[in-house]
């Protein structure tokens, strides 16, 4: 099947429901997305689906033949970083720093529909998002960061 | 050779001549031990101490100890680098190779019988002993919040060292006085301006006789170090680009997974793989130890293949159900399996016995899992002579032991690459995990095979923190806690952790009564008795070890006894309180929630818990409301003191994680067996904290211990009776099971 990955087009040949994200880590190399759970409830795996914030260990890769996935990596770099990484790396968010791919992207997803989140609106978005070490105090801080830099603020 | 004794703690430095340079070392006793640097030195390169190596690619630090996500690789950046001025984000880092050089000196200090506040002579003296036993056994080990405490002087001394003998290169080279000259960022100055790199200097400082009478820098000088700095992995992981043990790939490597006896430990006694072996991408089905692992071509198949095997497996070596393991904790809590006394004070029978008012309570504690986000996993390539491991682990020369007697292969031959893990909380204290892909590895020789737990495998085979149970009792007079008895039994961490590292240690495990009868108060009548229960599941340390159950049955039960005498949680704290930097810590969260004469109003409660582990005096305060639909945590006040703050934002980042990670635990997680096989398999069932849930915490950190300590673990145990406690003060409920859901919601 064709996939466009961070831009990237690539011919695969797998099954129709293995999973996006084994077909991104095991097929592709793309590291980026975690596997946590491989059942939705943790969201290490979280990529963008044309633009939606998805988890990828439980779309299946037939699914998603033709899509444009976006991936971490393909978010921002070390040298280009997206305003959301950019407040992630100043509130020193991470500790194991494993969930935060996957916090990352939704945070990212979230903001691009909600530009100008409540705090009820960031606890809502961001609780399908497990993180075992409990950095949740700065993920918060770091969405609101990231909201006023992308407003320009 | 030359051997200077240098600081407190008998670390010997010395000189080792190498070809073509020489190489600096950390030695213990009379032995010299081998220098894993010397190994891959090449020509004109010079190492200088197993903690910096200077070649033409510029200055690496070695940063030994394991990062599950603590900080551990920054801290020890940065403390190298306060001495050798260098900046820790401009270098190369590099966790080296394990040897017995990276010994662990602090990390059993919480194996003897004396509190953490016990600063005798006897204590110091077998606290003394410990050291000696880590040192030999060469536990190059991550835990117990020894980070800091271990490299807190060593990695300093380390970077002054190399700094002076960079500077007396210089000298050399230059004719100018090693005093006339100073060092910035990676190179040396000279009075007239010139700077010369350290890594031109390198060569001459591998021809120049080490200087190791260095002085360390006072705080006041520290450019970094008490600072808000920027911890060295911070980018990496927020752009994707941080790579774990779980992301290791080469050429040629195949996928695997493993499925193991749910009955922790019990037998494989046959399986049936022949629709597993038809599945596209299975390489190879093989029989592992209590199991069957699985070779793909991508972990997705191998997962399914596995799921397709039928397996026969022999009964768990432990009672069947939780109901049945609660009766064994029953049935040993008596005198016959007492297994130490740690704290008898006062004569706690005489008030027991009088009139009719004894306090009596039952705590109860579940098996908890780690389950760190990454789950475990190995990768290994195994050819004729050796053996090379991929794999996130706090224990890599265990493994090599391990590794040794499976494989048969000289400890030289074994090559152990530590990777950055994506937690751990105690989890990858063991090595099951390592040990099944070497045994995997061993049917694909030639070819590196990348073996991934499933989540499922992972939280069946997680070695959780062990149930518990107590027994206690007490007795006030108005105003006052007079006496308090506690009983508590479980199974020994210390007996199940040590027969897998094929180390049992004799004699009494006082890990199963810590934190609670190493706790500063002076009650006038006071005891706390630990019985052991046979090994059933096999247990290990989760993140603050005993302290965390243990933590919760005294101060939820010191908060009945005060609570029955009338008297204020807080203000009768600190007044039972004996040790000063605890009173003061106690004394801080008063005044940062404004404790007394403050009122929170309608449905709400306030329940203050205080822990010393590790050395670490924490108090925490919660408050929480009693909605209609459940308890809302609102906030939590937190002060600890760890003797001196190195890294602020981490610090506050650590003690936030604990408390999440304490109070998460409490409000829903436990493992329950039923047919020897946990029923929790995934984080539907393991849910612990979600992001709407987590409180506002504000955290304080003093600075009155006379020693600094790690904050790893510290802010974990006093989460959960700090809830309990408020729960109480809100609804009048007093619970005394985790986890608390079964009592109670939570919104
Ligand atoms: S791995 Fe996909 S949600 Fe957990
Ligand atoms: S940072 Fe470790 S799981 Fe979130």
């Amino acid at each position: 099947m064709q996939l466009t990955v961070n831009g990237q087009n690539y011919n695969v040949d797998v099954e129709d429901d293995m999973p996006l994200l084994w077909v991104l880590r095991d097929e592709l190399g793309i590291t980026g997305p975690k596997y946590g759970c491989g059942i939705a409830m943790c969201g290490a795996c979280t990529v963008h689906i044309d633009g939606q914030a998805m988890r990828s260990c439980s779309v299946p890769a037939g699914q998603v033949d033709g899509s444009e996935v976006t991936t971490i990596e393909g978010l921002g770099s070390p040298e280009a970083l997206h305003a959301v990484q950019a407040a992630w790396i100043e509130e020193q968010v991470a500790q194991c720093g494993y969930c935060q791919s996957g916090q990352i992207m939704a945070a990212a997803a979230f903001l691009s529909i909600n530009p100008e989140p409540t705090d009820s609106d960031i606890d809502q978005a961001m609780s399908a998002n497990l993180c075992r070490c409990g950095t949740y105090p700065r993920i918060r801080a770091a969405v609101k960061n990231a909201a006023a830099k992308l407003q320009g603020v | 050779m030359g051997v200077v004794k240098i600081a407190r703690r008998t670390f010997l430095i010395g000189t080792v001549a190498v070809a073509g340079g020489v190489a600096f070392g950390y030695y213990q006793y009379r032995r010299p031990l081998p220098n894993p640097l010397l190994d891959s030195l090449g020509t004109g390169e010079a190492a200088i101490t197993p903690y910096v190596k200077i070649d033409a690619n510029g200055v690496t630090l070695i940063t030994p100890r394991a990062d599950k996500g603590q900080g551990a690789y920054s801290i020890q950046a940065y403390l190298l680098a306060e001495e050798l001025d260098v900046d820790p984000l401009n270098v190369n880092l590099s966790v080296g190779v394990p040897s017995k050089a990276y010994y662990n000196s602090r990390v059993m200090d919480e194996a003897f019988p004396f509190a953490a506040t016990d600063d005798s002579a006897v204590a110091n003296t077998v606290r003394g002993a410990g050291d000696v036993v880590t040192r030999m056994m060469g536990m190059q080990m991550t835990g117990g919040s020894s980070t800091v405490p271990d490299g807190y002087e060593k990695l300093r001394h380390a970077g002054a060292v190399a700094r002076e003998t960079l500077k007396e290169a210089a000298a050399v080279k230059t004719g100018v006085r090693r005093s006339q000259l100073t060092t910035e960022d990676a190179h040396v100055i000279l009075p007239d301006g010139t700077r010369l790199s350290y890594t031109e200097l390198a060569p001459i400082a591998a021809q120049t006789e080490p200087v190791t009478d260095v002085v360390l820098r006072e705080p006041g000088q520290w450019r970094y170090l008490g600072k808000e700095i920027q911890r060295t992995d911070i980018v990496g992981k927020s752009t994707g680009r941080e790579k774990y043990g779980i992301d290791v790939s080469m050429d040629n490597m195949l996928f695997a997974t493993v499925r193991a006896n749910p009955g922790f430990g019990g037998d494989m006694r046959g399986y049936d793989a022949s629709a597993a072996e038809a599945m596209r991408g299975v390489k190879k089905i093989v029989p592992v130890t209590s199991g069957v692992g699985v070779v793909a071509d991508n972990t997705w198949r191998a997962f399914r293949a596995a799921e397709a095997i039928e397996i026969d497996w022999g009964p768990g070596p432990y009672p069947a159900t939780s109901a049945e393991m609660w009766d064994v904790l029953d049935a040993h809590i008596d005198e016959a399996y007492q297994d130490h006394r740690n704290k008898n004070v006062g004569d706690v029978e005489t008030p027991l016995a009088r009139g009719q008012e004894a306090v009596e309570a039952e705590y109860r504690l579940p098996y908890l899992a780690h389950a760190p986000l990454e789950p475990m996993n190995a990768t290994v390539l195994l050819e004729d002579d050796r053996i090379d491991i991929w794999t996130g682990t706090q224990i890599p020369r265990f493994i090599e032991n391990h590794v040794a007697t499976l494989t048969g292969l000289a400890h030289d031959n074994i090559h152990i690459h530590v990777q950055p893990m994506g937690g751990s909380f105690g989890h990858r204290l063991e090595d099951t995990y390592v040990l099944q892909a070497v045994e995997i590895a061993k049917a694909m020789k030639g070819t590196p095979i990348k073996m991934t737990w499933s989540r499922e495998e992972d939280m069946t085979h997680d070695y959780p923190r062990p149930m518990a149970l107590a027994k206690a009792r007490g007795k006030v007079k108005p105003g006052a806690v007079e006496a308090c008895d506690l009983d508590i039994v479980c199974q020994s961490i210390a007996t199940s952790w040590f027969g897998r590292l094929k180390a049992a240690p004799p004699g009494p495990d006082q890990t199963i009564s810590t934190g609670a009868w190493d706790q500063p108060y002076d009650i006038p009548n006071y005891r706390v008795t630990g019985y052991r229960a046979p090994e059933m599941v096999p247990v290990s340390s989760w993140r603050s070890v005993a302290a965390s159950g243990n933590g919760f049955i005294h101060e939820g039960f010191l908060d009945e006894l005060i609570h029955a005498a009338g008297a204020d949680p807080l203000e009768e704290r600190i007044r039972l309180c004996n040790h000063n930097v605890s009173r003061k810590v106690l004394e801080a969260v008063g005044d940062m929630c404004s404790w007394s004469g403050f009122s929170l109003g309608e449905n709400r409660g306030r329940g203050v818990a205080f822990v010393i582990s590790f050395g670490v005096p924490v108090a925490e305060v919660v408050d929480v409301t009693d909605t209609p639909e459940g308890i809302r945590i609102d906030r939590v006040y937190v002060a600890c003191d760890v003797g001196r703050v190195l890294d602020p934002i981490n610090l506050e980042a650590q003690v936030t994680g604990g408390v999440i990670f304490g109070l998460g635990h409490a409000m829903n997680c436990e493992l329950t067996y039923e047919d020897y096989a946990p029923q929790q398999t995934n984080y539907h069932a393991y849910e612990a904290m979600r992001l709407y849930q987590a409180p506002e915490i504000e955290v304080r950190a003093l600075e009155n211990l006379d020693q600094i300590r790690g904050i790893g673990e510290p802010g974990v145990p006093p989460a959960a009776p700090a809830l309990a406690n408020a729960i109480f003060a809100a609804t009048g409920k007093r619970i005394r099971e985790l986890p608390l859901n079964k009592q109670i919601q939570f919104v």
